[in-house]
């Protein structure tokens, strides 16, 4: 490793030194190709919904060539992200970062450039919802990334299971179930009884990751001291959660296993954590013969929430930062979101985009016609706050929190599960 | 070839030099180069080999030895000089010792079916069937298919709630079985898969093997007296040492170095952990964990050494047992 980097520095150095010679006799402000086109590469994962956008922008500004680089799943992409970040090259032009890996890249803000003042000067804060913007930011205050999508959280449930359990089925009547966790826990244990065992949720990792989220503070304080045993609300929640476990509400299927797929052809569970891009999910798994059973409504236990969203950022080690800047701007303004959001269904973060016609008369067939645009708009509007996440947050949320209550879903006691948690955290903290 | 011209056009020019000389100095001279290369040339031929294994092969190796001396994140531009104190801690680290028992575990399930199966196999293939090449190519099939599909339909065979494996038990009027929580459990249906994909090609080189046993043996045998299943434990076993032994040491290496089957099984998707409570989680598996999930390089390289000696161990140990089963009174070689 160390070899290897001290010859990418010697070969940036070279490089370097070859485009400072270059700037001096062209009197150019960067490295460019022969014809004066700026070539800007830029580095995404699933869908964005861009595939469109770069030939308009490459229209709009004739000297710019851009070169995307897209990777099929998060989980890869992320790694050689941190990989590339450690071996000082290799990243694009703009890279894009989702929320649940935000805190890691915040913990080395250091390697990325700070958009409010490299970025175009019209591009305000107040051109998204305020936590979406808040979250971009390390504790500084610098802006690492210009927010792209999100994820608001709504509650999605079977009607038809509803019907059998003698629960409301209509999406207005439903709401009083899911006003807090409490009631939320409460309609589970009816419903339980009710169906004669059949699970309330797929797996409680996705109910306490939801309800962490919603705390003031996430897994470490603004020191960045882990909290995990002294933030009484965050044994509370556990505890909700696990005795829910013991209680027969969880289906315990680890969620995007293929056990879990099979859940919803089985309807295993009842009710589903909702952010905007699961309707696609259930839609798929669930299949065409669950079609018209599926529901979604715009409440949430305990107000809102977010999961799931990017950010784009700029490393320094981009030889063209400006211009990297300017794409990355323009991207996520609200006219090409609204755009994205057409071509892939990923839901804008930009206050004006939300308030756009196109968006607000979008409907889902799956899920009875619902004005699906319309109601994650609202659930947008109803997440309170950014939290902060201290550097590992990501990491426990996954790798902590969530093998632990599978452990408890398996049979495990929730103060032996409290213990794996508490352990698995304080060594990814260490 | 080219190395003997160009030895010979060295001689030529080496005695431009020296001029018209004596006969026999020049001869002296060729003889010498010609010694030469009849005694290095094969150095030379072996060498491309060995350069690129030091690079890619030896170099890693010590490098890792010297990572595992420093406290060494992922994104680390001064990583800090702590002698053994990795060594230290993992002798200390409760998870280490889990994934040690675990690797063991998967490893015996895996390779001690394995290697008898194989032998049972290569004994049937040995007898007269029609058309050998068809079930000879056929043992080989699931060798030849990709480690990840395998893994990824493996996985849901034996899926705790959905899995045909336990559908199947349940119609036979058996309990389901939770593969994924059950430590015991998760390591068989991991052996089974690890025994799926490789029992075949050992069977392979084995039935190779036992193809060269000498007829006359087996005929001499029979003349004595001896039934087919003393055969197979007098003379077949017997001849068949050295290539148990190879069959043997590569699946040790093999077997305690498992990462994608126990990966691939996890329920959760992408994950390192080796099952809720790392009950699967293997030593790879753990070193990978380290290095590119904790971001601790120096801790996994301390791993891979620590890995690395004990495969050495358990490869002579199993070496001085093979020896030891499969010695008759003699020793042939």
């Amino acid at each position: 490793m160390r070899h290897r980097r001290r010859h990418v520095l010697a070969l940036t150095s070279i490089l370097s030194a070859a485009t400072l010679l270059a700037a001096a006799c062209g009197g150019s402000g960067g490295p460019e190709s022969s014809d004066g086109r700026i070539e800007l590469t830029i580095g995404t994962f699933g869908e964005f919904g861009y595939e469109g956008l770069y030939a308009e922008y490459e229209r709009l500004h004739p000297n710019i060539t851009i070169t995307p680089h897209k990777t099929g799943q998060g989980g890869p992409y992320h790694e050689a992200l941190f990989t590339k970040l450690g071996a000082g090259s290799g990243l694009d032009d703009v890279m894009a970062v989702e929320e649940g890996h935000l805190s890691d890249v915040l913990a080395k803000s250091s390697r990325f450039h700070d958009l409010a003042d490299l970025g175009p000067a019209d591009v305000k804060p107040d051109r998204w919802l305020d936590w979406k913007y808040q979250a971009g930011l390390d504790k500084q205050g610098k802006l690492v990334g210009y927010g792209t999508d999100i994820g608001p959280l709504a509650m999605c449930y079977r009607k038809d299971l509803f019907q059998q359990a003698g629960l409301p089925t209509d999406p207005q009547e439903v709401k009083s179930l899911f006003e807090s966790w409490d009631s939320y826990f409460e309609a589970g244990d009816r419903f339980v009884r009710e169906s004669g065992g059949t699970a309330w949720f797929d797996s409680a990792a996705q109910l306490f990751n939801a309800m962490q989220n919603q705390l003031q503070t996430g897994f470490f304080d603004r020191s960045d001291t882990l909290v995990v045993e002294s933030n009484p609300a965050i044994k509370q929640n556990w505890d909700k959660v696990t005795a829910a476990v013991e209680r027969g509400q969880s289906a315990g299927l680890v969620a995007f296993s293929n056990e879990w797929n099979s859940g919803f052809k089985s309807s295993a569970f009842a009710t589903k954590t909702c952010p905007s891009w699961m309707l696609g999910v259930i839609e798929e798994q669930a299949g065409p013969e669950h079609a018209g059973q599926w529901a979604v409504t715009d409440a949430f236990p305990g107000g809102g929430g977010n999961w799931g969203g990017s950010y784009l950022t700029v490393p320094t080690q981009s030889e063209h930062p400006e211009e990297a800047a300017a794409l990355a701007a323009w991207l996520t303004a609200p006219e090409q979101q609204i755009k994205a959001f057409k071509a892939k269904g990923v839901f804008p973060s930009q206050v004006q985009a939300l308030e756009s016609p196109e968006l607000l008369a979008a409907t889902n067939d799956y899920f009875g016609g619902v004005k699906d645009g319309e109601l994650f708009a609202t659930q947008a509007r109803k997440v309170g706050h950014a939290q902060y996440k201290g550097p590992g947050d990501g990491k426990i949320q996954e790798n902590a929190v969530a093998p632990a209550l599978q452990a408890v879903e398996q049979g495990a006691s929730p103060d032996e599960g409290w213990r794996q948690f508490v352990d698995a955290s304080a060594q990814i903290a260490r | 070839m080219s190395t003997e011209l160009a030895a010979a056009t060295g001689a030529r020019q080496g005695d431009e030099p020296t001029g018209p000389g004596p006969v026999r100095s020049r001869s002296t001279w060729r003889d010498r180069l010609g010694r030469w290369d009849v005694k290095y040339s094969p150095y030379l031929y072996v060498a491309p080999f060995f350069v690129i294994f030091g690079i890619v092969g030896l170099f890693p190796l010590l490098y890792t030895a010297w990572v595992s001396l420093f406290d060494w994140d992922l994104i680390d531009d001064n990583p800090s000089f702590i002698g053994l104190e990795n060594y230290a801690a993992l002798f200390g680290d409760a998870q280490f010792w889990k994934t040690l028992v675990n690797t063991f575990s998967i490893f015996l399930l895996s390779s001690v079916p394995q290697v008898i199966m194989a032998v049972l196999l290569a004994a049937l293939l040995n007898t007269r069937l029609r058309a050998p090449t068809g079930w000879r190519v056929g043992i080989l099939m699931p060798y030849v298919a990709s480690l990840v599909a395998l893994g990824i339909i493996f996985a849901n065979l034996f899926g705790p709630n959905y899995g045909l494996v336990n559908g199947i038990l349940e119609t036979v009027g058996l309990d389901r079985v939770d593969w994924q929580a059950d430590r015991f459990a998760s390591h068989v249906a991991i052996a089974i898969m690890v025994n799926w994909r490789w029992t075949g090609y050992n069977a392979l080189i084995v039935l190779a093997a036992m193809q060269a046993i000498p007829k006359e043996l087996h005929e001499a045998a029979v003349v004595d007296g001896a039934g087919p299943v003393r055969r197979f434990f007098s003379v077949t076993l017997p001849l068949l040492r050295p290539t148990l032994i190879f069959v043997v040491v590569t699946s040790t290496i093999g077997g305690l170095q498992i990462f994608t089957e126990p990966k691939l099984f996890d329920a959760m998707p992408g994950s390192n952990n080796g099952g809720s409570t790392n009950q699967f989680q293997t030593i790879t598996l753990y070193m990978y964990q380290s290095a590119f999930e904790r971001e601790d390089l120096g801790y996994a390289s301390a791993v891979a050494w620590v890995l690395f000696l004990i495969i050495i161990l358990v490869a002579l140990v199993n070496f001085f047992l093979t020896r030891r089963i499969a010695t008759t009174g003699e020793d042939r070689r």
